[in-house]
């Protein structure tokens, strides 16, 4: 496919216009009512006019790629099309009010939180679900806290959450986060977590596995039942990352097949916008032994039928200032609403259909099968990186690149249920355009895209991260 | 029936039966069942139901339960507010080049965002007078949290106290709280006197073992801090962390942080940007270059591309759970970009006089409003005797809930505190609405009066 993104190029000064460091910036004077000493002398900013201002944000959304311009097929990350109708719903003044009202006088809000989080609860196989975690890392932290809480709660504090070595990068971060050391297992042939290695590693000190499933090479835990075993059995718990819960859709409840805790990534499976990295939401559904540790406040539904928030008796207390990030999952719960039991069946079975499709296409080997949703493609000789700027020239945009790394210049693609044939075939045309390209050919890519390739090792040794700092550096040499 | 009605599966994906067939052949399956490749002992065979609804009945339905809402003037803040937010921002913000996007792993497509978030970065940094802003931590309260977790990072001496402000909202005490446990630090708060730090009471708690101070400016309770410079020097003192909690809008008239010797810069930058919208948020992440190396969250940069032309590119990402795992600074990955962009848009709009006049429409209307109130018998507004930005303490002779559900009573939401103070916020989007709260405040006084 013929591409070319916008660029607005100032020659005398090899950069790209707009740019406001070089506007006018405009000093004000401080005067206000308050005395000196409390307050500082002046600002400098940017003054500029609204025509000025539209032009500008217009341009610069013409530098850059969202969903609509086309296929996204960024693993992990379920680049869904974002239905516009639920941006109007989230825009409704009826939803956008203050956070600390009353219960009575909320109630349109309560009642939508308790649905959705019954929604959830019927998805996930769970029994109950907190809508509070802003992102699917902070609902893994959540989750985590809440397994550390009930351990605790048991007189039975424990050390050690054990991931796969393919596990999403905020797994063991979050285990960190919460204080917890890492036991990383290798994975099997099959590119799946080794039962043996993992049954070796429970202990009385495990106090949780955080595996998501499928896993991220797209491939099903064949094992799931005896993973759980072996946890459950040294009194550990089992947390689901939802990061791919698009492909057991209906199929498959991560409640139903050993999961204790689980999360939700609302933005990914429930296709609200990722807005160039969020807001997201990343509800946490439980086990009923678990409930009352949810965080605080939670909704219940009153024997009047009415809605109320509570304090669960255990609860971990908060993890968001407020109730969590309401316009996504407002939007998230039109979506689920419009689409009804049928379209979210077929919403998981669309995707798996592209993802194998997709590959039945392509001209990379993909190491491990069977997989659902997304599959992990190896660029082989060439680098990940070469590849995925190339496929940039070609109308697409690349998958997620060099991870996980049990497969050599990882291509981690998820293209979705919203591509058509047509476009999962434009999509296989960028990948082995890249494919069967020359080093020199990768190395010059990409030629279409508002910048060329991008010099990442100057933009770490030099960090220019303002206005204040362009061309002021002293270039000291990165520690890393 | 409409091609738009879900009765055949998701109305969003493109799939007709002619090339679902070409496609399952490529594949070398004659079933989309085959593919699902799982035991089938863990096969779900209920059902969630739930109805499937057309885009009209959803937009009706969901709205008719919004509706249920109560329709109440808000005078309400305590860590989230309302501002007018101009047209230009949702129209342009909702440009889906912006909105459908994600993180900017493929720098080259997406310099449009990377130079926006470099703006949100630049205009923040130029309010809080530090050399980093990060792109993002989702609200205040987690901010403050990552903001722990840095300091007991980077200083030099261990220690593991952290001191906060005896009244630092609950809700923020209680996500740091989650984010101290993980890192084995220990919260104590020090007192305040008259809606001010008790410099003695926090000199006295203060030690070597103190990994950060935490103050802010406008407290919780509305009250600007007039020993900023001091709680800095305190910090000092104990080679502390301090950690200042504030407002983008306040920023652009009170004391710069970086000139009472903040290290850190946390709170909501989503009150540009954002309406009312039940608590989301935009955890504003500012520090000294020192930390570069050892702060949470991304950050967009500026480099080169191959012609020598000026790019940008996210900076420092071995800092990050995507490469470090287990050894990252913190787990966040989906963040608040959106609401940046939103925050540079309305921040841009403004320019520096349009937010100098902003702030003092929160510094002015809240002084007038007080002095309405404590002219009412009963109130005594407000309660602390210092400045105030967007909101203020007040107290009431009569119960405090009683006066606030007679105010709710005649439209009117406020914060009830304990049992005999409220709290009042007013920005420029209720100012119009003062006269009848005061009025309304007068009524509620008076049939006290009448009660006795």
């Amino acid at each position: 496919m013929k591409f070319q993104q916008a660029t607005y190029e100032d020659d005398a000064n090899d950069r790209y216009e707009p740019h406001l460091a070089e506007k006018d910036q405009t000093t004000v004077e401080t005067d206000t009512s308050l005395p000196d000493e409390l307050t500082r002398d002046e600002i400098e900013l940017p003054e500029l006019s609204e025509p000025e201002l539209a032009r500008h944000f217009t341009r610069l959304s013409q530098m850059n790629w969202g969903v609509e311009n086309g296929p996204y097929p960024l693993g992990s990350c379920t680049m869904k099309y974002n239905p516009k109708f639920t941006e109007e719903i989230a825009a409704d003044p009826a939803g956008a009010i203050h956070p600390q009202r009353p219960d009575e006088t909320v109630q349109g809000t309560l009642a939508i939180m308790h649905t959705l989080q019954d929604y959830l609860a019927r998805i996930g196989g769970m029994d109950a679900v907190t809508l509070q975690p802003p992102s699917g890392a902070a609902g893994e932290f959540t989750g985590i806290s809440i397994a550390k809480a009930y351990h605790r709660a048991n007189d039975d504090p424990r050390s050690e959450v054990i991931v796969p070595d393919t596990a999403h990068g905020t797994n063991p971060a979050t285990a960190t986060m919460a204080g917890y050391d890492v036991v990383e297992i290798e994975s099997n042939d099959k590119g799946q977590m080794d039962l043996d290695a993992v049954r070796a590693a429970c202990s009385e000190e495990t106090a949780a596995l955080m595996l998501t499933n499928p896993n991220t090479v797209g491939v099903f835990e064949e094992n799931i039942t005896e993973l759980a075993e072996a946890v459950h059995d040294v009194g550990g718990l089992m947390y689901y990352d939802g990061a791919n819960l698009n492909a057991l859709m209906g199929r498959v409840r991560p409640g139903d097949i050993g999961y204790d805790i689980m999360h939700y990534n609302v933005h990914k499976t429930f296709a609200t916008p990722h807005g160039g990295g969020g807001p997201g939401a990343g509800p946490v559904g439980v086990k009923e032994e678990l409930r009352e540790f949810l965080p605080n406040p939670h909704v219940r539904e009153t024997e009047e039928g009415d809605y109320e928030f509570y304090e669960p008796a255990q609860t971990i207390g908060k993890v968001h200032g407020h109730h969590g990030n309401w316009p996504v999952l407002l939007k998230s719960f039109a979506y689920i609403y419009r689409l009804g039991d049928e379209g979210l069946l077929d919403m998981g079975e669309k995707a798996i259909l592209n993802a194998n499709y997709l590959a039945s296409q392509i001209d990379f080997e993909i190491p491990y099968e069977p997989f659902f949703h997304e599959f992990v493609a190896s660029a082989g000789e060439h680098h990940a990186t070469d590849v995925a700027k190339m496929m940039l020239d070609n109308g697409v945009h690349a998958p997620t690149t060099a991870w996980p790394e049990i497969v050599p210049q990882a291509l981690m693609t998820e293209p979705t249920e919203i591509e058509s044939k047509d476009s999962l075939d434009t999509l296989a045309a960028g990948f082995n355009a890249a494919a069967h390209a020359s080093d020199e050919e990768l190395h010059e890519a990409p030629t279409s895209t508002s910048a060329r390739r991008v010099d990442q090792t100057d933009a770490d040794r030099n960090p220019q991260l303002t206005w204040d700092a362009i061309d002021q550096s002293a270039g000291e040499p990165a520690d890393d | 029936m409409s091609q738009h009605h879900t009765a055949h599966g998701t109305p969003y994906a493109p799939h007709d039966p002619e090339a679902t067939a070409e496609m399952l052949d490529a594949i070398g399956v004659d079933d989309v069942e085959e593919l699902f490749a799982f035991p089938e002992e863990l096969t779900y065979d209920g059902s969630f139901d739930i109805d499937a609804h057309t885009e009209r009945e959803t937009k009706a339905d969901v709205g008719d339960m919004l509706a249920q809402n109560d329709d109440l003037v808000e005078f309400l803040g305590r860590g989230h507010y309302d501002h007018y937010v101009p047209s230009l921002v949702d129209h342009l913000s909702g440009r889906s080049e912006f909105l459908t996007s994600y993180t900017q792993y493929q720098a080259e497509a997406s310099q449009g965002f990377l130079q926006v978030l470099f703006e949100y970065q630049s205009i923040l940094s130029e309010l809080t007078g530090l050399e980093i802003v990060n792109c993002s931590i989702y609200d205040a309260a987690t901010a403050l949290g990552e903001a722990a977790t840095l300091s007991s990072r980077v200083r030099s001496v261990s220690g593991d106290r952290i001191l906060i402000p005896e009244l630092t909202d609950d809700r923020h005490r209680s996500v740091l709280e989650n984010y101290a446990d993980g890192a084995d630090l220990t919260i104590e708060e020090f007192a305040y006197e008259d809606g001010n730090a008790d410099l003695d009471a926090l000199a006295a708690a203060a030690g070597e073992d103190v990994s950060m101070i935490y103050a802010t400016s406008p407290t919780i309770r509305g009250t600007l801090e007039e020993n900023l410079s001091d709680i800095g020097d305190i910090a000092d003192d104990h080679d502390a962390l301090f950690c200042l909690g504030t407002d983008p809008i306040a920023l652009s008239v009170i004391e710069e942080p970086a000139s009472v010797g903040a290290d850190i810069v946390v709170g909501d930058a989503s009150v540009l940007g954002m309406p009312a919208s039940y608590g989301l948020g935009l955890g504003l992440f500012s520090t000294r270059e020192d930390f570069l190396r050892q702060i949470p969250g991304r950050l967009s940069g500026i480099t080169e591309d191959a012609d020598g032309n000026r790019a940008y590119a996210m900076v420092l990402q071995t800092r990050e759970q995507h490469i470090r795992r287990e050894r990252a600074t913190s787990n966040i990955c989906t963040n608040a970009a959106w609401v940046a962009l939103r925050t540079a848009m309305h921040a841009s709009m403004l320019g520096p006089s349009g937010l100098m006049e902003l702030a003092k429409t929160c510094i002015d209307e809240p002084a007038e409003l007080a002095a309405e109130l404590d002219a009412i018998p009963g109130i005594d507004a407000p309660a602390h005797d210092r400045h105030h930005f967007r909101e203020f303490v007040l107290e009431t002779e009569r119960d405090a809930q009683a006066v606030a559900d007679g105010l709710q009573d005649r439209g009117f939401a406020v914060h009830v505190l304990d049992d005999h103070e409220l709290q009042v916020c007013v920005t420029d989007t209720n100012a119009e609405h003062t006269d009848d709260l005061v009025t309304a405040f007068e009524d509620v006084a008076a049939l006290e009066e009448v009660a006795q």
